[in-house]
């Protein structure tokens, strides 16, 4: 019987500061044997939980592609117990990594269709991981055309910066970015993501909508992709309850029925009309 | 098969050289599944335990693994509690909440090896209620004060002997090895009207309550329900079915270990959010949460009800809630399907 609950021991390489007010670390973990990296076989959209030794274990998005071998890579918030020993870690340190964990983003479906990615604040790191995932040059020619709707309440606080300027340029990718009010030097877009998204307009026509953020922002958003009509089951979520154990046990991260940690946190909108508003 | 009571404290201490052997023992005023030593320590006429015999599978509080970190790596080491056990005297209504549990940690995708262990390694004998308490709702909720779902073997008690019943080959085996004789007619007839006459005689009327949920999630019948609640979470600590836990770690520098504690949905911090958002504010969300896991989410996920009618939480909630009239209360109100 597998042990669920057993982490992977793993290095910390990188302790990044992603955002301009320093609340948000990147960090990039290395295996310590090369079964290991094989044992963990992840899509993107799923999450692990994370565990500083002596603190606890707390669970977040997997921001590294599979496309991208021998790292894993997590954007976490300063918030707590453990994100906080997260932060002041050293690198070098050995950090245990529990997962992958929960469903994944259809990109099997995807296939033949345009993709539509709507991401607001520091939600964006599995949508990372599915930009980068479809980007790989042996599936880009799987999709259709990939569009990014990226917003922050100012250019310091978007994640993955180099990365953005690199899609920026790229003509496999169409990237809006967006902040919430005027500041000098920014020559991206200025506006909430629901409003951009209205101007961008994405065609509804044989595509998807993935959509990650704050409550408000899917709130407001939602009618817009409802106008360019997507339908419930080509609008996808990814839910954030909080959790423990993963793996459907605990009893803490439930919707209904449904266990968001083991039956999503990847829902279609279609999905979540049928559970209770408990997210 | 028939044993003669005063053969049990021989029966248990024979099962003693073999296994972990778990009986109800009197403590003040009730009684408590522990581990015996001695056959003799067995208290086996004081009706159903405080606490449920779910503890000796899942632990209040459990160690999963400990830990050495180094800069090379850590080294993890789980041991799984794999010894041999048997479980005496434990109600019927008891043993069928270890097999709904058994859906809970066992599901779809993971296995939960502590657990799991445990339940594979472990025999359940039970002992029949003659005489259901008042608080006792199992015939409600698809049980009965004689039920074997969950057993080994069943003894219903006729006065000085207890008739065996053999639910699966395990019992069997057990049984035989024991070498209970074989029960007469006089026996048998003794058992059956011992069954007869045990009567729960708290009915809850539970038709159309499924239904009903399917749609009042959103009913105002819910605002009322929850007031007298205090969200000190007394039953679910005291539930047989409930598993919610929370997992932390306790640890001195790269030496420690982490732990599992039984946590409860009746706390608001329970589904608090990082970021400060709740999905359940209130009692309201949460006493709705607790009766809608055990009568529409764990139907809708395991088709089985996940209350086992032992009447716990209505003997020691601090404010007298009980669950039945709370199920009667929601099952006679008008659902409003709308949000
Ligand atoms: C599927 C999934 C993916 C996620 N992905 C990401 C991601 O990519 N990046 C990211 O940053 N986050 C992500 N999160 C959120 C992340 O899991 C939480 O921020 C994290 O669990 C916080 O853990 P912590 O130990 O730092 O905080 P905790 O110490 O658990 O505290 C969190 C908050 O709870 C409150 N709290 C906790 N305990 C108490 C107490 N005893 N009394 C009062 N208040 C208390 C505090 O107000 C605190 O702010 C994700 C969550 C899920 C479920
Ligand atoms: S024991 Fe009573 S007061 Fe306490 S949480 Fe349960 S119903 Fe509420
Ligand atoms: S996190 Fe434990 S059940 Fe989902």
């Amino acid at each position: 019987m597998k042990n669920p609950y057993l982490p992977l021991p793993m290095k910390l390489v990188k302790n990044f500061t992603e955002t301009e007010d320093k609340l948000i670390h990147t960090f990039t973990l290395q295996y310590l044997n090369e079964e290991d990296e094989k044992s963990f076989s992840y899509m993107p959209g799923q999450f692990a939980e994370l565990c500083v030794f002596g603190k606890g274990e707390a669970p977040f998005g997997i921001a590294s592609s599979p496309t991208e071998p021998g790292f894993l890579k997590f954007s976490v918030a300063k918030v707590g117990v453990v994100s906080t020993a997260l932060h002041l870690m050293e690198e070098g340190t050995i950090v245990g990594v529990r997962g992958p964990l929960g469903n994944y983003y259809p990109v099997e479906e995807f296939k033949g269709k345009n993709v539509v990615i709507i991401g607001g604040g520091f939600a964006f790191t599995t949508l990372r991981s599915l930009a980068t995932y479809m980007l790989h040059p042996e599936r880009r020619g799987d999709y259709g055309d990939i569009t990014v709707i990226y917003g922050a309440r100012n250019p310091g606080l978007l994640l993955y910066k180099e990365e953005l300027a690199a899609w920026e340029q790229s003509p496999d990718i169409n990237l809006v970015t967006t902040i919430d009010r005027p500041v000098d030097g920014w020559n991206g877009r200025v506006g909430f993501i629901p409003a951009v998204t209205e101007e961008v307009a994405p065609s509804a026509e044989n595509a998807y909508a993935i959509i990650c953020g704050p409550p408000v922002m899917i709130k407001f958003t939602m009618p817009v992709l409802e106008k360019l009509g997507f339908t419930p089951k080509t609008t996808i979520m990814s839910l954030e309850n909080r959790m423990k154990c993963g793996i459907g046990m605990c009893g803490r991260c439930n919707v209904g029925g449904k266990y968001v940690c083991k039956d999503g946190p990847v829902f279609t909108r279609a999905q979540l009309n049928q559970l209770p508003n408990e997210y | 098969m028939i044993v003669s009571k005063k053969d049990i404290p021989n029966f248990l201490d024979k099962l003693i050289s073999e296994y972990q052997v778990f009986a109800p023992v009197k403590e003040e005023t009730y009684t408590l599944f522990k581990q015996i030593c001695s056959g003799a320590d067995a208290a086996l006429d004081a009706g159903n335990t405080k606490l449920p015999a779910k503890e000796i599978f899942f632990p209040q509080s459990e160690k999963l693994f400990s830990y050495n970190v180094s800069e090379e790596g850590a080294r993890l080491e789980a041991p799984v509690d794999d010894q041999k056990k048997v479980i005496f005297g434990v109600r019927p209504c008891d043993a069928k909440s270890l097999t709904l549990l058994d859906n809970v940690f066992n599901n779809d995708k993971y296995q939960d090896p502590y657990y799991l262990t445990r339940r594979n390694n472990t025999i359940m004998i039970g002992i029949g209620c003659n005489s259901p308490a008042s608080t006792c709702f199992c015939t409600s909720v698809n049980g009965g004060p004689f039920d074997t779902k969950g057993l080994d073997l069943l003894l219903v008690d006729t006065g000085d002997a207890y008739v065996v019943e053999v639910v699966s080959d395990k019992g069997r085996e057990i049984a035989e090895k024991a070498g209970f004789a074989a029960a007469a007619d006089a026996n048998k007839d003794a058992a059956a009207k011992v069954k007869q006459d045990a009567v729960v005689t708290c009915q809850v009327n539970i038709d159309g309550l499924k239904a009903k949920l399917d749609v009042n999630f959103y009913d105002s019948i819910w605002e009322k329900i929850h007031e007298k609640c205090l969200g000190c979470g007394a039953c679910t600590y005291l539930c047989p079915t409930c598993h919610c836990f929370d997992i932390v770690d306790e640890a001195t520098d790269c030496n420690g270990c982490r732990v599992r504690n039984w946590d409860s949905c009746a706390f608001p911090l329970f589904t608090l959010h990082g970021s400060g958002h709740n999905p359940r504010t209130s009692n309201k969300e949460r006493y709705r949460n607790r009766i809608m896991h055990k009568f529409k989410y764990f139907v809708d996920n395991f088709n089985e009800i996940a209350c086992v009618g032992c009447g716990r939480c209505i003997k020691n909630c601090p404010v007298n809630m009980d669950i039945r009239v709370v199920l009667e209360d929601i099952r006679g109100s008008e659902a409003r399907l709308d949000s």
